[in-house]
C-alpha cells in the first residue's frame, strides 16, 4: 500500500535520513520506532509532503507520490495526525470533522455564497458523515464543544476522527499515545484496531513500546537516520542490533 | 427547539427589515445621509473581515481596491456616456484580476511581512491615484461623475441612495454569511487556526487565500464604484493609508469573523467623526487607541464582548438571587 524507496534527507550538513526503504502492506498496522533523533518525524513529514526529500521515492498504492503537495495527498487517501495535536481550536468539534470532508466535497466559493441546491445537499451529506465519524470514535457527545476547550486526550480522538472523515487509505499517526494516561492508551489501541477493520492502513510513530508491541503487525526500527531492522514485534524484540541500539552496546 | 440555521435566518430577516424601514424613522434627517456611508463602509468591513477574520490574513492596503473601483467607474463614466452599472462590473473585474495576480506572491508571506507587503501595495496605488493627473485629476480630485440610474429612476438623493447602497450591502452580508457557514468558510477558518493541519486535510491553502483575497477586492471595488457615483466627486485622500487603518479598526471593533460585527464597527466608525469633530485631524490617533483598547480588553470584538458582559451580569444576578434564597 505504501512503499518508501531509498529516502534520504539532508538538512544543511546533517543527514537526517539515509537510504531508508520499507513497504507497508494494505490493512496492516505498522509501527516506526527508534530513539529520539532517529528521523521518525522527518520521515512522516517527507511522506506527507511537508518536506521534500533529497533523494528517493514514495509510492502510494503503486503511484509515485514523491513530489505531490500535502493538500493533494489527502485527496489520494493519505492523511496524518500530529504529535502535538493540530486542531482548529476556534471551531467546534463537529466543524473540525467537517473540514475532514473537504476533499470529499467540491462546492466552490460561488455555489457556497449563493447556496445553490447542490451545495445545500452536499452540506447535509458533510454533516451526516461527520456525525457518523464522531459516533465511530466516541466523540459524538462533544460535537458542539469548541475544539480548543477539549482535554488533550479528547483532542487526540478528534484529530483521528477528522483524519478518518477524509476517507483515507493510509493514516500516519505521529505518537498517538503521547500525553495519554494508561486508560486512554488502552482505548486508543482498541480504536486503532477498529480503524484497521474498516480497511484502512495505519502507520504510527510511537514511543510507548507496550502499545507498539501489542497492536503492530510489523515494526520498522530507525536509528540515526538509517533503517536498523524490520519485522514482527517478536522478531524485533529478539533482534540483537535493535537491543544494542536501545540499551547501548555492552 | 429552534435550530441554529433557523435562528440565523431569523436574525438576518430582522436585520433586513430594520435596514429597509430605517429611512421612515430618519425621514428628512441628515442621519439618512450618514447611513448611506455606513452601508458602504459595512460592505468594505465585511470584505476585509472575510480576509482577516476568516482566513486570518491581514491587509493594510484595502483602501486601494476601494479606490480602484471608484476611479475606474469615475474616470470612464465622467468621460463617456456608457451605462454606469456596466462600468461597475468592469471595475469589479479589474480589481479582482489585480488582486488575483498580486495575491499569489503576496499571500505567500505571513504575519508582519504580509502586513508590510499590503501596506506597500496600498501606498503604490495611492501614489498612482495622486500622480496620474491626466486620468484621475490628481490631488485636486475627479469631478463630474454622473449619478447611477435605472431607467428614469435617478439615484441623486439620500433616500434613493440609501436603498441603492443597502440593497448591495444586504446582498454582500447575506452572501458572506452563506459563505462563512459552508465548506469554504470552514476551510478558511481552518487555515486561520492551523494552516498545516488544514493542508493535511486537503485544503489548498494557497489557492483559497488568493480566492478570498480576490472576492474581498471585488466587493471593495463595487463599494468604491457606488461611492464614486453617490459623491460625484472623488479625491485620492479618501483612499489612502488612513482609510485602510479605519477599515481595519471597523473590523476589529466589530469583531473578527462576525458579519454583523462588521456592520456595528462600520456604523460606529462612520458616526464617530461626526461626534469627534472637536478632535479634527487627530482621528487617526483615536482609531489607533481604539485598536489597542479593543485588542487588549475585547479581542473578540464588540458583539462577542457585549455578549460576554451580558452573560457575566446575568450570572451575577442569578448568584445574588440564590444567595438571597439561602439567607
Amino acid at each position: 500500500m505504501l512503499r518508501l524507496n531509498g529516502i534520504t534527507k539532508v538538512f544543511g550538513g546533517l543527514t537526517a535520513l539515509e537510504d531508508v526503504s520499507f513497504s507497508v502492506t494494505g490493512e496492516s498496522i505498522t509501527g516506526v520506532i527508534g530513539p529520539n533523533g532517529a528521523g521518525k518525524t522527518t520521515l512522516f513529514n517527507i511522506v506527507t509532503g511537508l518536506y521534500t526529500q533529497t533523494s528517493g521515492d514514495v509510492y502510494l498504492g503503486g503511484k509515485n507520490i514523491s513530489f505531490f503537495n500535502t493538500e493533494a495527498l489527502a485527496g489520494l487517501g493519505l492523511v496524518r495526525t500530529f504529535q502535538n495535536v493540530e486542531l482548529f481550536g476556534q471551531m467546534t468539534v463537529l466543524e473540525n470533522v467537517m473540514v475532514g470532508l473537504h476533499t470529499g466535497s467540491k462546492s466552490g466559493i460561488f455555489s457556497c455564497a449563493f447556496k445553490l441546491p447542490r451545495q445545500i445537499k452536499e452540506e447535509k451529506y458533510i454533516k451526516k458523515m461527520s456525525l457518523e465519524w464522531l459516533e465511530f470514535t466516541g466523540m459524538a457527545d462533544h460535537a458542539e464543544m469548541k475544539a480548543g476547550n477539549l482535554p488533550f486526550g479528547k483532542g487526540r480522538l478528534l484529530e483521528i476522527s477528522r483524519a478518518l472523515a477524509a476517507k483515507p487509505r493510509v493514516i500516519l499517526m505521529d505518537e498517538p499515545a503521547a500525553g495519554l494516561n494508561s486508560r486512554e492508551t488502552a482505548e486508543l489501541a482498541l480504536l486503532i484496531r477498529k480503524i484497521r477493520k474498516t480497511g484502512i492502513t495505519i502507520v504510527l510513530v510511537e514511543h510507548d513500546m507496550d502499545l507498539v508491541m501489542d497492536i503492530c503487525d510489523s515494526i520498522v526500527v530507525l536509528n540515526l537516520g538509517k533503517k536498523l531492522a524490520q519485522g514482527t514485534p517478536r522478531e524485533i524484540q529478539e533482534n540483537p542490533s535493535v537491543i544494542a541500539a536501545y540499551l547501548g552496546e555492552g | 427547539m429552534i435550530t441554529e440555521k433557523k435562528r440565523q435566518i431569523f436574525i438576518f430577516l430582522i436585520f433586513t427589515a430594520a435596514a429597509l424601514s430605517a429611512p421612515i424613522l430618519l425621514k428628512g434627517n441628515y442621519l439618512l445621509n450618514v447611513f448611506v456611508f455606513v452601508g458602504i463602509n459595512t460592505m468594505l468591513a465585511v470584505a476585509l473581515n472575510l480576509l482577516l477574520g476568516y482566513a486570518g490574513q491581514i491587509s493594510l492596503g484595502h483602501a486601494a481596491f476601494f479606490g480602484m473601483g471608484a476611479y475606474i467607474s469615475g474616470i470612464i463614466t465622467a468621460r463617456f456616456p456608457v451605462d454606469p452599472f456596466l462600468v461597475m462590473i468592469l471595475a469589479a473585474l479589474c480589481s479582482g484580476a489585480l488582486a488575483f495576480v498580486i495575491g499569489f506572491p503576496i499571500l505567500k508571506l505571513k504575519g508582519h511581512y504580509l502586513a508590510m507587503a499590503t501596506l506597500g501595495f496600498g501606498i503604490i496605488m495611492y501614489i498612482i491615484f495622486n500622480e496620474t493627473v491626466e486620468l484621475t485629476g490628481g490631488p485636486s480630485g475627479l469631478s463630474g461623475i454622473p449619478n447611477l440610474h435605472i431607467g428614469s429612476l435617478i439615484f441623486d438623493n439620500d433616500l434613493n441612495n440609501y436603498y441603492l447602497v443597502w440593497t448591495f450591502t444586504l446582498a454582500v452580508m447575506l452572501l458572506s454569511i452563506n459563505l462563512s457557514q459552508s465548506r469554504i468558510g470552514r476551510a478558511l477558518r481552518a487555515i486561520h487556526d492551523s494552516e498545516v493541519a488544514a493542508r493535511v486535510m486537503g485544503v489548498n491553502a494557497r489557492i483559497l487565500k488568493v480566492q478570498i483575497f480576490t472576492v474581498s477586492a471585488v466587493i471593495s471595488a463595487v463599494a468604491g464604484s457606488l461611492y464614486a457615483h453617490i459623491m460625484t466627486f472623488i479625491a485620492p485622500a479618501s483612499f489612502g493609508f488612513n482609510f485602510s487603518v479605519e477599515l481595519l479598526t471597523m473590523v476589529v471593533v466589530g469583531g473578527l469573523g462576525s458579519i454583523y460585527g462588521s456592520f456595528l464597527g462600520a456604523a460606529i466608525l462612520t458616526m464617530l467623526p461626526e461626534l469627534l469633530r472637536v478632535f479634527q485631524n487627530f482621528d487617526i490617533v483615536i482609531y489607533g487607541l481604539m485598536l489597542i483598547l479593543m485588542t487588549m480588553f475585547m479581542p473578540g470584538g464588540l458583539v462577542s464582548g457585549i455578549w460576554a458582559i451580558a452573560e457575566f451580569v446575568a450570572a451575577r444576578i442569578r448568584k445574588r438571587k440564590d444567595d438571597h434564597a439561602q439567607a
